[in-house]
């Protein structure tokens, strides 16, 4: 490995000489990846051995896998050696000073979504004090639901607070050992979110990484852990409609959601990262790992997600039904534009016997868009009485793109009964015109078209949610017909 | 009064690819005035009506067309719309996923914004459409499908005429809208366009049978035969067309063809 020992030596040195509470903004380690980096990430994070061991069993795992090639993306290698894998948050001194430094691109974009004047400057990464407005609104939040025994903080103070929780349930739906990406992730993995509702808890409201302290700034490599213990429920919206600004290209996040009996999480996604310019230069590559468990009986894990940004989107947001009459679903809209690909879709594992599972895939390609559904329905032998429903519908506008479906039955019980429908329809220029010819923009027509085409899924997401969601399809659109 | 005005097409030459569709249309159409386009099939009635909303898989490659005072070739699509020109498709679009209530609405908001009006209320809205459905005895079921999704050949039409009766259009073309309906259909829908008449817009009636013209009658008829108006009369000209066929027109020498035909329909 090219870095070298000393450099290390130095910096977890000067670590220890300035304390690196104080001096923690504008600390970074040198680029790569080794066991020194790992000891060194743990350190900073003051974390248990127990943390340090789990990350250096996947790191020693890591380095004997390798990137998987049977997506349907393409990509140039990734040097994994030239990562920074530890980078704190950005001093002040390196953000823009305001708005007026931000790309224009960016704020229009934000003007278009109607974002708040003073999101944008916290969406954007200007260096203001606004941010302390929304830490306040955190603290209440946390208060209240403090009071509830619900807790919801960042993974670095889980691990600090509720080491039992963590220990119980880290990489209990994930292993370390999972995948590429996933492994990867659990060697370096910085920070994320952290929940636990306690038996019988509904929680009050949605819980959004929005009011997390310190969220604005999205890791490279996160770590979201969930779990609702018996007769609890929790929705959870994840990331926001507003591209944020952002300098790492390969994210690689993990999150574990764990239901036990008669438990319910629902999680939303928008994703709405970088998705590279017109070209198709630039743009995040979003390799992520989402699985859930639905442990107990009667529990049930509802993915909700709708994917419009990055230029790379490999994800399968799965569920394990393990007890009894648990119940998975899956509800996505995956849009591709200009260069992006996505992959995308989920598993349902029935190992639980009445187990019921249902697949929404929306997947609209434009321009140069690559887009695929790669989905798995697996039963097992004792699970019986098995449902599942899977629907896998692409939209296409414009001739250059692609639109791929891969679904995979794997059942070894015949009791199970499964249903599979698949359309691809297309967004044709008679359609366009007729739309014009009653004096609809072109514009306006195709996000009319596309949102009555992810009907089914948008109305999954939590009200104000899916309003967003629905502006940012629109904007993410732009430009695709003339 | 002076009638105002409407359209006026001057030499229209337009092609599609390598293929010379229209070549050389004149027409004039004021306030107040019903128009039929009649000819045979494939003589090029439906590609005028795209160009004139604005179509652009045609080239025009000769000739002008003033919609109210403004140069219309050079007004995007929608732009056309909102200045009150309405086309009912021969054929149609179906757009999935979208109900037609809500395209509807999302039309006439439209057209009101570029008017400088407000958006029309939810209430206000639904009242209109309630009122404008009896006139052309729609089924309300067809309110909260997908626009033109699954709908029969005559349910498509209706629809047609439907929304023009919501968008109260100043120039409406309607391509074949008697096709596909039965003859109650064609009369309920005639007797719809006839209430909608006002002195202050006008109705191009394009088809190629004499019987919607029992319901809907005509100022002025003209005949298109090979991408020109080779006759303009009254409706009379309709009867004779129905007793003797297109073939007399059709065999007249080329020479006069290229008259000009509109100094007979100034008013
Ligand atoms: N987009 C097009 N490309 C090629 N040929 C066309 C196109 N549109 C119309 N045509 C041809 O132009 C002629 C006139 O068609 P059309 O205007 O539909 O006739 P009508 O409506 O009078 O029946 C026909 O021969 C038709 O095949
Ligand atoms: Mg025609």
């Amino acid at each position: 490995m090219p870095t070298t020992t000393n450099d290390i030596q130095s910096l977890v040195d000067q670590e220890y000489k300035y304390g690196f509470v104080t001096d923690i903004e504008s600390e970074t380690v040198p680029p790569g990846l080794n066991e020194e980096i790992i000891r060194l990430i743990s350190v900073k994070k003051h974390e248990p051995d127990f943390m340090l061991e789990w990350r250096l069993n996947a790191y020693r795992r890591w380095i004997t896998m390798k990137e998987p090639k049977w997506p349907h993306v393409h990509y140039p290698p990734i040097d994994y050696q030239s990562i920074i894998y530890y980078a704190a948050p950005k001093s002040n001194a390196d953000r823009p000073k305001s708005l007026d430094e931000v790309s224009p691109e960016l704020l229009a974009i934000y003007d278009k979504l109607g974002v708040p004047l003073q999101e944008r400057e916290i969406l954007a990464g200007v260096a203001v004090d606004a941010v302390l407005d929304s830490v306040s609104v955190a603290t209440t939040f946390k208060n209240k639901l403090s009071e509830l025994g619900i807790i919801f903080c960042s993974f670095s103070e889980a691990v600090q607070e509720h080491l039992d929780l963590i220990k119980q349930y880290l990489g209990s739906v994930v292993p370390y050992s999972d995948n590429f990406f996933a492994t990867l992730n659990s060697a370096v993995f910085t920070d994320g979110s952290f929940c636990y509702i306690p038996p019988g808890v509904r929680c009050p409201i949605e819980l959004s990484t929005y009011f997390r302290i310190n969220a604005a700034a999205t890791g490279q490599f996160e770590r979201t852990l969930i779990i609702a213990d018996k007769g609890s429920y929790v929705s959870y919206l994840e990331g926001c409609t507003a591209p944020m600004r952002d300098e790492n290209q390969l994210h690689a996040a993990v999150v574990e959601l764990i239901a036990l009996e008669d438990a319910e999480i629902k999680y939303s996604t928008v994703q709405n990262w970088y998705p590279g310019d017109k070209e198709g230069k630039g743009g995040i590559y979003n390799f992520v790992t989402k699985r859930g468990r639905c442990i107990g009986a009667r529990s049930k894990i509802s993915w909700t997600q709708v994917e419009t940004g990055s230029a790379i989107t490999w994800k399968y947001p799965s569920v394990i039904l393990q007890g009894e009459s648990s119940v998975g679903e899956f509800y996505s809209v995956a849009l591709t534009n200009n260069y992006q690909q996505a992959d995308t879709g989920t598993k349902m594992i029935h190992i639980g016997k009445n187990t019921h599972s249902t697949i929404v895939s929306k997947g609209i390609a434009a321009a140069h868009g690559q887009n695929t559904y790669r989905g798995l329905v697996k039963v097992l032998r004792g699970a019986d009485n098995v449902r599942n429903y899977s629907q896998c519908d692409s939209l296409l506008i414009g001739d250059q793109c692609g639109a791929h479906t891969f679904p995979y039955l794997e059942a070894h019980n015949r009791t199970a009964q499964i249903e599979h429908e698949a359309s691809t329809s297309k967004i044709g220029e008679d359609q366009i015109f007729y739309c014009k010819q009653r004096g609809i923009s072109a514009e306006d027509a195709v996000s009319m078209i596309v949102n009555g085409f992810c009907k089914q899924v948008l109305k999954e997401l939590p009200m104000e949610f899916a309003v967003e969601a629905q502006k940012l399809l629109g904007v993410s659109l732009e430009g695709s017909v003339g | 009064m002076e009638k105002e005005r409407l359209l006026t097409v001057r030499n229209l030459h337009a092609k599609a690819g390598d293929i010379d569709i229209l070549q050389g249309v004149d027409l004039t159409v004021n306030a107040g005035e019903v128009h039929a386009l009649m000819g045979p099939n494939g003589s090029g009635k439906s590609t005028l009506a795209q160009i004139l909303a604005g179509r652009d898989q045609y080239e025009v490659t000769e000739g002008e067309v003033i919609y109210r005072g403004k140069n219309l070739l050079e007004l995007a699509p929608e732009e056309r719309a909102c200045e009150g020109l309405f086309l009912a498709f021969q054929y149609p679009v179906e757009i999935p996923g979208v109900n037609n209530t809500y395209f509807l609405k999302a039309a006439l908001n439209a057209i009101r914004k570029h008017r400088g009006e407000e958006d029309l209320d939810a209430v206000d809205f639904l009242a209109l459409v309630k009122e404008r459905l009896q006139l052309v005895e729609m089924d309300p079921s067809l309110l909260s499908r997908p626009v033109n999704e699954g709908f029969s050949g005559g349910e498509k039409k209706r629809n047609e005429i439907f929304q023009m009766a919501v968008l109260e259009p100043i120039l409406a073309i309607l391509d074949e809208t008697d096709s596909g309906l039965d003859i109650d259909a064609l009369r309920i829908v005639a007797a719809g366009v006839n209430r909608l008449k006002r002195p202050d817009n006008a109705t191009v009636v394009v088809t190629h049978y004499q019987r919607l013209l029992n319901y809907i009658v005509p100022d002025f008829v003209h005949v298109l035969i090979d991408g020109r108006i080779v006759k303009s009369g009254d409706k009379n000209l309709a009867l004779e067309l129905e007793n003797r066929g297109y073939d007399w027109l059709e065999e007249q020498p080329k020479g006069r063809r290229k008259t000009p035909q509109r100094g007979a329909l100034v008013s």
